[in-house]
């Protein structure tokens, strides 16, 4: 790994356009009104689940998104994948907008965008085997032509996916297989089609801690030498900062702090992003140094605070956090793309 | 760490395949296979009835209520025919009726169901305003106006059952539909850029299918019971010889003030028989598909609760409700 590289946002010389771009993208629920509000005319209140946000991500980067939960990272990778649909704001894919395309002008892009999900014990068909987990994606986008060549790429990603011999695990059901060898079935079927974008929507989290290094790294393998982009939504810090290029940490509904994964590891400017990381666990034993917990719950996504939204949990807010709504921008000595949205860093 | 073997994670509704299902209904409910084997009889007697009748069941073979001797079984009727032959041969248009029907049933609760719970909004809204009319529309009721209006026929009984019994299914499909559809390999499926038809015929289909058995099983029971009331009520082709219309004749004849029991009885427990098999099996598959009926403190059935259908052995659970010996 180059350092350019370790920074992750440089400037490309021959800058190609980003694999993913995401301008100032909101998502917003309506909440159900009952019988009574709507005849009391009271107005359509909204969940701002994402409410904003930008990013970008090139071919080879994984790009890390924290945050506690219902902070809306789940709500940004389902609706990067249209199975929600934004309220505004632009989503383009290899320089495709695909913000307003229909489902059906969608479908042919799925290829390029898979997404891989939290618990594999839910996102497998008990009802198929490993074979036709594999199968069916290229069945739906109709490649991989006669049942031989199928076969022989559903052997391939299985032995990407370091589940080999494959042959030994093609006929098998989800329940034959451990928590860790069914993720990696589920990224073998995300990886037969060749995607250019993986979201991967808390990868690890359901699996035992001995086998989460395990994927994490079959990941990491796969951006690097798959030149595949990887949007890797994650509540755990520290495994964001071992993998990922970048880290965008997001709190309800926005990104706070973003920037290259080492810089805002080491040098947190957004108060919140110090507080998830003041209660990663240390290394050492001895060390003493108290964990900061929040207090408070994370405010209702409906009935956003004025001002900065972190401000009724914020340890050093001021007056001011009340009425502004910081942008983000770089902060005064930082490095090269580290941004924050906090009125006092 | 590919080596790491979990032994036994079998949740207990993540069947393989619909054959496993079924055996595992049959190896582990003594109902099921009772109700399995009661509606076997039925069928495998209609389907060779033509060829074992003993007599034919149009002519008059005996005596005006003949009691049941050693040549005719069951003795005779009204017309001197043998009752044991028109019992088997009425029992075959009684199974297609009900079996006809439910088809119907099914196809239209089936589907129904599917296309609402699968696609919400206001298809959903439409079908299931339906539904709601055709749930609090007295059955019987109905269904004597209908023939009435239309005129006695087999045909008719069958088109009028169809119409009646699908409603209950396709609520019940719809709201299991409704809850496959949010699992998250099907979200998946869908992200992967698979149409509709795929996801339901591929996905969603196969998880409800052991429900929509149970309530085929169910239906005809219910059909079987209907042709039946509908033929005794006179709202049938006379001329045909059903389960019903028998009762209806010996009713009719007044073969109760003649002494003549047999005119009545062996009838009404082939009708009762077969309505109970339906019954016993499709609750069986019915329970197995909701393990929680079991324990639940409104179940009308009494269960001890020993171990899990589709569990291991010995994987016993306390419930905190239930009527069992090791109910808390």
């Amino acid at each position: 790994m180059s350092g350019l590289e370790e920074i992750g946002l440089e400037p490309r010389a021959s800058a190609p356009a980003a694999l993913l771009e995401v301008e100032d993208l909101k998502t917003h629920y309506p909440v159900r009104r009952g019988v009574t509000e709507r005849l009391m005319r009271r107005p359509r209140r909204l969940v701002h689940a994402v409410d904003g946000i930008s990013f970008s991500l090139a071919r080879g980067e994984m790009v890390a998104l924290v945050g506690e939960s219902g902070c809306g990272k789940t709500t940004t990778a389902q609706t990067i994948l249209r199975m929600v649909d934004p309220t505004s704001g632009a989503i383009r894919l290899n320089g495709t907008d695909t913000t307003r395309l229909s489902q059906r002008r969608l479908r042919p892009l799925r290829r390029r965008l898979q997404m891989i999900y939290q618990d594999p014990y839910e996102s497998l068909d008990p009802r198929f085997r490993v074979r036709q987990t594999i199968e069916e994606p290229m069945l739906v986008h109709g490649i991989g032509g006669s049942r031989k060549e199928r076969h022989d790429r559903t052997l391939e990603a299985l032995e990407r996916v370091e589940l080999s011999p494959a042959e030994l695990y093609v006929d098998r059901y989800p329940h034959e297989l451990s928590g860790g060898q069914r993720q990696r079935v589920a990224i073998a079927t995300s990886l037969v089609l060749d995607p250019d974008l993986l979201l991967a929507d808390e990868p690890v989290s359901m699996l035992d801690v001995s086998v989460r290094a395990g994927v994490l790294s079959l990941l990491d393998g796969l951006r690097r030498d798959g030149n595949m982009g990887i949007l890797m939504i994650t509540h755990d810090l520290s495994t964001a900062a071992h993998f990922a290029d970048r880290i965008a940490v997001m709190y309800l509904g926005r990104i706070v702090e973003h920037g290259p994964a080492k810089e805002v590891v080491r040098d947190p400017r957004h108060p919140y992003t110090r507080a998830l990381l003041s209660v990663v666990p240390k290394r050492d034993p001895r060390d003493r140094s108290s964990p900061q917990i929040l207090k408070g719950e994370t405010p209702n996504p409906i009935d956003v605070p004025s001002g900065c939204r972190f401000h009724p949990r914020c340890p050093i807010a001021e007056e001011r956090c009340t009425r502004e709504d910081p942008r983000l921008r770089r902060p005064p000595a930082t490095g090269d793309g580290h941004e924050v949205a906090c009125l006092l860093a | 760490m590919s080596a790491v073997q979990e032994p036994g994670l079998t949740e207990g509704l993540s069947v393989q395949s619909h054959a496993g299902f079924l055996r595992s209904v049959l190896r582990e409910r003594k109902a099921a296979v009772v109700g399995l084997g009661i509606i076997a009889f039925f069928v495998v007697l209609s389907v060779v009835a033509p060829l074992v009748v003993p007599y034919s069941p149009n002519a008059q073979t005996c005596a005006v209520f003949a009691p049941p001797s050693a040549r005719h079984w069951f003795g005779c009727d009204d017309g001197g025919i043998d009752l044991l032959s028109e019992i088997m041969q009425g029992g075959r248009i009684s199974l297609l009726i009900g079996f006809t029907a439910t088809v119907v049933s099914m196809i239209l609760g089936g589907g129904i169901g599917i296309v609402s719970g699968y696609f919400g909004g206001w298809v959903d809204v439409t079908f299931m305003r339906i539904v709601d009319y055709l749930l609090v529309i007295p059955d019987l009721a109905f269904a004597m106006v209908i023939s009435e209006v239309w005129g006695p026929s087999v045909f008719h009984v069958i088109v009028v059952i169809g119409i009646l019994e699908w409603s209950g299914t396709a609520r019940v499909i719809r709201a299991q539909v409704m809850s496959v559809k949010e699992r998250v390999y099907v979200k998946r499926a869908r992200a992967v850029g698979a149409g509709n038809g795929r996801v339901i015929f591929r996905h969603i289909l196969p998880q409800v299918g052991p429900l929509l058995i149970a309530n085929t099983v169910l239906t005809i029971a219910v059909a079987i019971y209907l042709e039946t009331a509908l033929a005794f009520l006179g709202l049938e082709d006379p001329s045909t010889t059903t389960w019903g219309t028998i009762l209806e004749h010996a009713f009719a004849r007044a073969a109760v003030s003649a002494g003549a029991w047999w005119a009545i009885v062996p009838d009404g427990i082939a009708i009762t028989l077969l309505i109970m098999g339906c019954f016993l099996f499709g609750q069986a598959i019915e329970d197995a598909l909701n393990p929680r009926l079991k324990v639940a403190h409104l179940s009308i059935r009494r269960w001890t609760l020993r171990t899990l259908v589709g569990g291991a052995a010995g994987m016993g659970v306390r419930p905190l409700v239930g009527r069992g010996p090791d109910a808390i």
